[in-house]
């Protein structure tokens, strides 16, 4: 399949199961840029990862850049579109009955069961990328502290992450 | 709670696919670390597009769906106002801006990636920003509700993708199945119990 078929399809598919948004999915995003198709390296994951983190805008960035990286501007466009489109397909034609579907049994057993299997996946993520990281023992403090910060505090998640950068430059995470 | 169709102040303003497409560019250039706080701002207080309650509303279609919830949301209220052509310009709007920025830095690392000062910099960056996603998965932990009965699965799922490696899609379509058959059967027990 040509390279940028299989960038779209791929995180067409995706899009599928990512309940809790790109974050939930990034796992499954590095099962298929690193192990099945080795389009990156671990290494170049976790560094897109970062820029994607650090850049403004949605999570679902870091597939623009995964696509970017795979084949130019036009990857990335594509495979954005692919993590996109589907649900946004789904969300148009479902807007207009969602006032009946509010009140249906179905809607909300649906939000109850998939809420809990979000956090579950979400967490996944965040540790499988911070121990793909291999952080020293300072590293891992710093991963705690911005947890603390965020959950405890109106910090703006920007400091946090210019923390990561300038500890990061150090040498000592 | 939701309470639909309550009765809405007369003049509130709707939104052209021009309107959209530049408030949600705005949004999606402003949101660091989170996107939904912004649109709230934009659509609910700047703008006074949708009242509170009819942002939950649509909010809570878009987190019913999976994909990326701000992008579904600015297809909903695109297409609340203006129909496909307010979809395209709220989720092109959302995504453009951040799409160009997105590709700059990707062409900046493409040059400058190798240099070590960049790789340790962004190894720092991937750490708080490992930091944050467990954050927002703790934060979305709080918000479950019955949470005796519902984070086990939440403990499962995590243990299932994360320590033991299993295929996500099968993870999550077999755990779905589990949990939504049993929340089903819940609020059918709950139905009963108000009804006798």
């Amino acid at each position: 399949m040509p390279i940028l078929i299989e960038l779209f399809v791929s995180f067409f598919l995706v899009a599928f199961v990512s309940f809790g948004g790109a974050s939930a999915v990034i796992p499954e995003l590095y099962r298929i840029a690193v192990t099945e198709h080795a389009w990156m390296d671990a290494r170049t994951f976790t560094e897109l990862f970062a820029i994607a983190q650090a850049a403004p805008g949605p999570n679902v960035l870091i597939v623009t850049l995964i696509g970017q990286h795979v084949d130019g501007w036009l990857g990335a466009f594509l495979a954005t579109l692919g993590m996109c489109l589907p649900m946004s397909l789904l969300v148009g034609l479902l807007f207009k009955h969602w006032d009946k579907l509010q009140h249906w049994r179905g809607r909300a057993a649906i939000q109850l069961g998939v809420a809990p299997l979000a956090v579950g996946l979400v967490l996944a993520s965040g540790t499988l990328i911070a121990h793909s990281a291999a952080p020293s023992l300072i590293g891992v403090l710093l991963l705690v502290l911005t947890v603390v910060i965020n959950l405890r505090t109106k910090l703006h998640p920007l400091w946090l992450i210019l923390l990561g950068g300038v500890l990061g430059l150090s040498g000592l995470v | 709670m939701p309470a639909p169709q309550t009765s809405e102040s007369v003049t509130k303003p709707v939104p052209t696919p021009a309107a959209l497409f530049l408030g949600f560019s705005r949004v999606g250039l402003s949101g660091f670390g989170g996107v939904l706080p912004w649109a709230r701002r934009l659509l609910v207080e700047t703008e006074g597009w949708l009242s509170a309650e009819e942002f939950n509303v649509l909010l809570g279609l878009c987190q019913f769906l999976p994909g990326p919830n701000v992008v579904n949301l600015a297809v909903a209220v695109g297409v609340r106002f203006c129909g496909w052509r307010g979809a395209v310009a709220g989720a092109v709007g959302l995504m453009l801006g951040p799409f160009l920025v997105a590709l700059v830095l990707g062409v900046l690392y493409g040059l400058y990636g190798e240099l070590p000062a960049v790789q340790s910099m962004l190894h720092g960056i991937t750490l708080v920003g490992a930091g944050l996603i467990i954050a927002m998965g703790i934060r979305m932990g709080l918000n479950v509700k019955n949470r005796l009965i519902y984070l086990p699965f939440a403990a499962a799922a995590f243990v299932a993708i994360a320590l033991l490696n299993w295929p996500l899609p099968a993870v999550m379509l077999g755990g779905a199945a589990l949990t939504i058959a049993m929340s089903w059967w819940r609020l059918s027990q709950e139905a009963k119990a108000c009804r006798s």
